[in-house]
């Protein structure tokens, strides 16, 4: 998979907020079909990384190469039309709208058709059968016309993937699919997401603060603190890093 | 579950249809003696109003924009019926309302592309003071406004045929005029049904309930609201090209914020959340006013004093009162019989029910 040229890379990449470096110097790669978890206390830049290389900030220094091409100044929008999608960590969804149409406007958007306006959404009925059979691949079928706002929070994680997962990502940064959710319900939401971005083959980039999570569902495990990466490597390989284990799972085991 | 879903917009159809046919067929009642003339003359300031208010509601509805300047786009169409013809001579009315579309197309465009880099209450001042502008360029180009005065307006030929040579005003107005009105009203009931249910409909509803997610899927959010703005501005240019014929006179009161209120208290009165409340809000409103008018010259007392039980009672409108009031009765019986001990997803199922109605 290492073998496989990066999909997505970053060189140097540096974002301040003043005097804080929240993004100091971070060089990251990540190619198709592989997942990486994204792990480091908080406070070590891990969703600002996103913010940038999502275009919701500009770096003040470096650049992000997606499929061989600069795109550090591209704007949002292009960044998410050429395919790099993400998720939130406080969920955000259409909260009146059903689970169904939370999705749907996600592919009515990837198709270029939100600027229809002469014919009524339900008569769209591939858009419609490809946003249930996400919802499907989700485990969310059966939640489809039910308003987000009333699902329970295990599945308004899921959703918010999976309305990522509609814009048909080939890079999906996911920040913190499993936060505030049960530990139970952190396996059921991994169980849901691993498979089906690995058989789309997308390079998916997965925050997190469970270790069991972590070590169980990634490649591979990159480590951040204090805005630059502090290790590298096969998910064994950072458990046994006396440096990691000092400085991040030490912490996480007292704290847990 | 697609045939329920196009078992429910065939249902609203046929609602609509049997709407438009009962407001058909209210000439006849007039000339049977069922209903006066005035109470006709009533419902077409109700259409004309439900029109403005249909249109408002595609922003605070659906894009979640509270504008208080919709009196502004009302009184560019109706102006531009009032004063075209003395560029232009008397044409049909059918070139008036283009011109009047094109006006407050123009309008709407421009305070739109102002007002849609706010938000929230920032939107609403903004509106408001765009509406202002307009108001106090009516009351100041006096000479061809007329100032304060306003502007009397003829009855127009009707797709090219001069009825008003031959028929008396009220004549015209009852019959004709009121034809031309409901004709124009269904075009407009289906134009901004569709643009609501459309593909464009969904995104606006995505940027009302969460405008970084809605970015963040690709959705153009200021662009957006800037086309909504502009259909809502246009078609309530239309209905207030209608109004300057249906009243014969039009004056700088229908751009006051005073105005914009109205239209605002039309959608909120009957039910925001609904597509189909402000067209009841606009036909209770014109009755409530007219009566409580034909009472006190503290008439606004009424309406504020109806429009603070509203919000502390039924903040979804009237619509939303009905809406749960049948959701409530058709949950009781379904529930009833078998008296289960509700599951806690049973409990959120039936919540959603009845939450879940507002929505449409």
């Amino acid at each position: 998979m290492s073998s496989q040229e990066p999909i997505l890379y970053t060189v140097d990449l540096k974002k301040y907020f003043g005097e804080v470096r929240a993004v100091d110097g971070v060089s990251f790669k990540i190619s198709p079909g592989e997942v990486v978890a994204l792990i480091g206390p908080n406070g070590a830049g891990k969703t600002t990384f996103v913010n940038v290389i999502t275009g919701y900030f500009n770096p003040d220094a470096g650049k992000i190469y997606y499929q061989g091409k600069d795109i550090t100044k591209a704007s949002r929008i292009k960044k998410i039309r050429m395919g790099i999608a993400r998720s939130f960590q406080l969920v955000n969804l259409y909260d009146e709208l059903t689970a169904l149409d939370n999705v749907r406007i996600a592919v009515l958007s990837r198709l270029g058709k939100t600027s229809i306006f002469w014919k009524p959404v339900e008569r769209f009925d591939d858009v419609r059968s490809e946003a249930l059979e996400i919802l499907a691949s989700f485990g969310l079928e059966e939640k489809a016309e039910v308003p987000a706002k009333a699902l329970p929070q295990g599945e308004r994680k899921l959703l918010d993937v999976a309305v990522a997962f509609a814009l048909r990502p080939r890079v999906l940064l996911l920040d913190e699919p499993t936060s505030g959710v049960s530990s139970k319900d952190k396996h059921t939401i991994m169980e849901r997401i691993v498979p089906t971005v690995r058989n789309e083959k997308i390079a998916t980039m997965i925050i997190e603060h469970d270790m069991d999570i972590v070590f169980g569902y990634s490649d591979r495990v990159v480590v951040m603190y204090d805005g630059k990466i502090l290790a590298e490597g096969k998910p064994e390989e950072i458990r046994q890093s006396r440096e990691v284990q000092e400085k991040l799972l030490g912490v996480t085991a007292g704290a847990s | 579950m697609p045939s329920h879903a196009s078992k429910q917009v065939r249902n609203k159809i046929i609602g609509y249809l049997i709407f438009l046919l009962v407001l058909a067929l209210i000439p006849l009642f007039v000339r049977a003696g069922i209903i006066t003339e005035f109470v006709q003359n009533l419902l077409m300031y109700s259409i004309i109003f439900a029109i403005a208010g249909l249109a408002f509601n595609i922003l605070l509805g659906y894009s979640g924009l509270l504008s208080f300047g919709h009196a502004a786009y009302f009184a560019v169409g109706a102006y531009t019926v009032a004063l075209a013809p003395q560029f232009i001579g008397e044409t049909s009315f059918e070139v008036l309302i283009l011109l009047a579309l094109a006006a407050s197309a123009i309008v709407s465009m421009a305070f739109g592309y102002i007002a849609v880099r706010l938000t929230r209450i920032f939107f609403a001042i903004m509106t408001l003071a765009l509406t202002q502008l307009v108001w106090a360029l009516i009351l100041k180009l006096y000479w061809y406004t007329g100032g304060s005065d306003g502007v009397n307006v003829k009855a127009k030929p009707l797709l090219g045929i001069p009825f008003n040579e031959f028929m008396s005003r009220p004549e015209y107005l009852n019959t004709v005029f009121y034809y031309y009105l409901l004709g124009i009203f269904a075009i407009s009931l289906f134009i901004i049904w569709l643009v609501v249910n459309s593909p464009f409909g969904r995104a606006l509803l995505a940027t009302r309930d969460n405008e970084t997610r809605a970015e963040f899927v690709g959705i153009r959010v200021r662009l957006y609201r800037w086309y909504a703005f502009i259909i809502s501005g246009v078609f309530t240019g239309l209905a207030g090209a209608l109004f300057a014929v249906l009243n014969g006179h039009v004056t700088p009161e229908q751009a006051d914020w005073i105005f914009s209120g109205d239209i605002v208290f039309v959608a909120v009165l009957g039910g925001f959340r609904f597509f189909e409340g402000p067209i009841l809000g606009s036909i209770i409103f014109i009755f409530v006013r007219q009566y409580a008018m034909g009472y006190t010259i503290f008439w606004r007392l009424i309406l504020g004093s109806v429009l603070i039980v509203l919000i502390l009672a039924f903040p979804s409108g009237i619509m939303g009162a009905l809406n749960s009031i049948a959701n409530r009765i058709r949950a009781g019986s379904r529930i009833l019989p078998a008296a289960p001990t509700p599951t806690p997803t049973a409990i959120t199922d039936i919540k959603h029910h009845q939450e879940g109605g507002r929505e449409k």
